[in-house]
């Protein structure tokens, strides 16, 4: 990469990209063609071909959203996108047998290290499809079911029809029914009644290929009484020409379960991030979202939990950040549909050289859920005059006995506290370094230390490049 | 005149057009330990704000070097990495950075390498309870919700593990009680010998137990008298207004 285009994408580590692997790659552009073909290919049942020919229609016929951000969502050229690229045959249960140039790509991403050290199972997804998968055989033994979702829809075919396209249906939004038309990977996560995981199961989606569109779906069952925690990581090369990430996650929280489900959003400025996140938590269940997103050229994302049994509870987590030429526009959004329902939302941002980031949330209490607890803060930090950062938190309160805190705050990074650092000898990069971090600190802390390490050098990597 | 490290001349400084330092003449020279003395507004925290470099102040003339070289060319983090330190009257609260963390990463960029954990370790905890600091420290945010005692001894703390050459001390002796006072009086005294200190004090008290070789008085962003120790003998019985009146 040449000093100009370094410049122009910041200091992002994982911008390299291997020769493109494809043993099937289908043309560019979008038609029912293309989808019939994808779902053809992976022999699914006739309900999933029609629910995706249902799906392309309301995609081709539902307007561009106007709000987000409209000007970058009307620059997508959905022609320009390869639907549906198949870089390996199979899913390798051995990291021997996965192609060595993608093997190589997820060893530079620590991968195969983590697994063997701290993670109950991994999904990897290179492009269109999971290229590895294997999980613990302890958990295999107590039921749990951890496939890639092309593998859970061939293998679970009953208790996938059950609760896919339950969550999100494809008529949500634009995105969503775009994921049902063509999505191809993703993870399909059971984990039965009573069944705690305790170590976290991860997949990871990688693109390389140029103008590629990736729109893995991941389905999560935590039948009553168990618990899990899923972690979700992705990168991609830099590229001038723009990638379309579009994946929906539906998770579903059984009576007295409890599932979390953490990302770390880690695209390269090329790409479009549109996803769609939601959970239903019935009685006294947990849904957890810790949600990172640091890279991309837009990300629109809502993690959305709704309360729909009594005593249910949501905690969303989430950080942004928006540098150069980013828009970071992200919230949560929770619906306490029954009773004595509770959710805790925090949400964290910064915006740096002209990035913009945009709080967008939503908090309902329907009229016959009494007894609601809610508190929402959202902080914002900005480093520089150039950037941006707005807040749009919608509350729609049908119950007055619901007991709702909201708290918001916009902060710039004080010449003291920079002057107080750099006096300890931190250059003034490194001071910001350790500012950012700091700020980020009540997510970080949630995520496994391997990550939180992570994220803070990922982090320290973003405050270097300009300044100075 | 080689063993000077610090030597300040005529030095002008102002903050948003209003000149605080009108003409600062000072000399230390490797392991003395001069103190400053003034009322409130006479300019000398500002000039401790200046020697490290505070960026909200502009220096419209004289000159400083510090080790022989204009400190000028030096930026803030130069300045900490060549060995100079400012104990802070109001340090900044960084939340959400662990004590722990902070103090690492600091040595580390003062020192140009990381220092060996379980070393590090071990140097933290002497200083720890020299200053009879409670282990607890490390896992909270950095002069965070601390009390004025806190923030104190975090800084002499950060003073010990940095092993500065010259050593600014803002008002480190504000807000401390008496058994506070005597342990940062002790980690300055085991400074090493050849390390410069600038006290910058209101009370005599720190002095006694600190004492200086040479003691300035500053008013109006001069220093108008300089002496030994006696110097802050005669301020606290007759007050400033017996120093502007002679």
């Amino acid at each position: 990469m040449g000093d100009e285009a370094r410049q122009a994408v910041g200091e992002y580590q994982f911008g390299f990209h291997d020769p493109e692997h494809a043993t099937i790659r289908f043309d560019k552009g979008l038609s029912e063609q293309v989808v019939r073909d994808i779902s053809a290919l992976k022999n699914e049942p006739e309900w999933m071909t029609e629910l995706r020919v249902k799906a392309y229609h309301h995609f081709m016929e539902r307007p561009m959203p106007e709000w987000g951000n409209a000007a970058m969502l009307k620059q997508i050229d959905f022609d320009a996108v390869t639907y549906f690229l198949r870089s390996s045959d199979k899913t390798e249960r051995n990291w021997d047998d996965v192609p060595d140039d993608i093997k190589h790509t997820f060893e530079r991403l620590g991968i195969p290290e983590a697994e063997q050290k701290w993670l109950g199972g991994v999904t990897a997804q290179y492009e269109s499809e999971a290229v590895y998968h294997s999980m613990r055989e302890d958990l295999e033994a107590q039921g749990v079911i951890f496939l890639d979702m092309d593998s859970g829809l061939r293998e679970h075919p009953d208790l996938v029809k059950r609760f896919f396209n339950t969550v999100v249906p494809y008529t949500d939004n634009k995105f969503s029914a775009l994921n049902t038309a063509v999505w191809s990977g993703g993870s399909f996560l059971y984990v039965p009644k009573g069944v705690h995981v305790e170590m976290p199961v991860q997949a990871y989606f990688r693109i390389n290929a140029k103008n590629m569109g990736q729109f893995e779906r991941t389905l999560i069952v935590a039948d009553e009484g168990a618990s899990v925690h899923y972690v979700e990581g992705c990168t991609a090369p830099t590229y001038s020409e723009e990638s379309l990430h579009s994946a929906v996650v539906e998770l579903i929280a059984l009576e007295g379960s409890r599932i979390r489900y953490s990302t770390i959003q880690n695209w390269s400025a090329s790409v479009y991030n549109l996803v769609t996140k939601r959970g239903i938590a019935h009685a006294n269940a947990t849904v957890e979202w810790v949600d990172g997103n640091l890279g991309s050229k837009l990300t629109m994302k809502y993690p959305a939990v709704l309360l729909k049994g009594e005593g249910a509870h949501a905690e969303i987590i989430s950080v942004a950040y928006a540098g150069e030429g980013q828009h970071q526009d992200a919230g949560s959004k929770v619906h306490h549909l029954a009773p004595n329902t509770t959710s805790n939302i925090l949400s964290k941002s910064i915006s740096k050289d002209g990035g913009r980031s945009t709080y967008r949330g939503m908090l309902q209490v329907l009229p016959k859920a009494h007894g609601c607890r809610s508190k929402v803060v959202c902080d914002a930090l900005m480093l520089d005059p150039e950037s941006r950062s707005d807040t749009y938190p919608t509350m729609e309160v049908g119950n007055a006995s619901a007991d709702l805190e909201h708290e918001a705050s916009v902060s710039k990074v004080g010449g003291d506290q920079l002057f107080y650092l750099m006096s300890r000898g931190h250059t003034e990069a490194e001071a910001m370094g350790l500012i950012v971090n700091g700020f980020f600190e009540p997510f970080t802390k949630e995520l496994p230390m391997e990550y939180a390490t992570e994220l803070n050098k990922l982090l320290d990597l973003h405050m270097e490049g300009s300044i100075g | 005149m080689t063993d000077d490290l610090l030597v300040v001349e005529d030095l002008h400084a102002e903050v948003e057009g209003t000149p605080i330092l009108n003409g600062v003449n000072l000399r230390i020279k490797a392991g003395e330990r001069h103190a400053i003395m003034g009322l409130n507004g006479a300019g000398k925290s500002t000039l401790a704000s200046v020697l490290m470099g505070h960026p909200a102040y502009t220096i419209t003339g004289g000159t400083v070097q510090y080790n022989g070289a204009p400190l000028d060319d030096l930026e803030v983090f130069e300045r900490a990495r060549a060995g100079m330190f400012l104990s802070f009257q109001y340090p900044s609260a960084i939340p959400g950075v662990q004590v722990g963390t902070f103090l690492r990463r600091s040595v580390a960029a003062v020192r140009g390498e990381a220092p060996k954990a379980r070393a590090f370790r071990e140097e933290l905890k002497t200083a720890m309870d020299k200053l009879g600091m409670d282990r607890s420290f490390l896992a909270r945010y950095v002069n965070d919700g601390f009390s004025g005692g806190e923030k104190k001894r975090l800084e002499i703390l950060q003073m010990m593990l940095l092993q500065p050459r010259l050593a600014l001390l803002d008002e480190t002796d504000s807000g401390l009680d008496i058994d506070a006072m005597r342990a940062v009086a002790g980690a300055i005294n085991s400074l090493p010998p050849t390390c410069g200190i600038l006290l910058i004090t209101h009370y005599k008290r720190l002095l006694e137990l600190v004492v200086p070789d040479v003691v300035h008085v500053m008013i109006d962003g001069r220093i108008v008298e300089s002496g030994g120790p006696d110097v802050a003998e005669r301020l606290e019985q007759h007050g400033y207004d017996g120093i502007v009146a002679r």
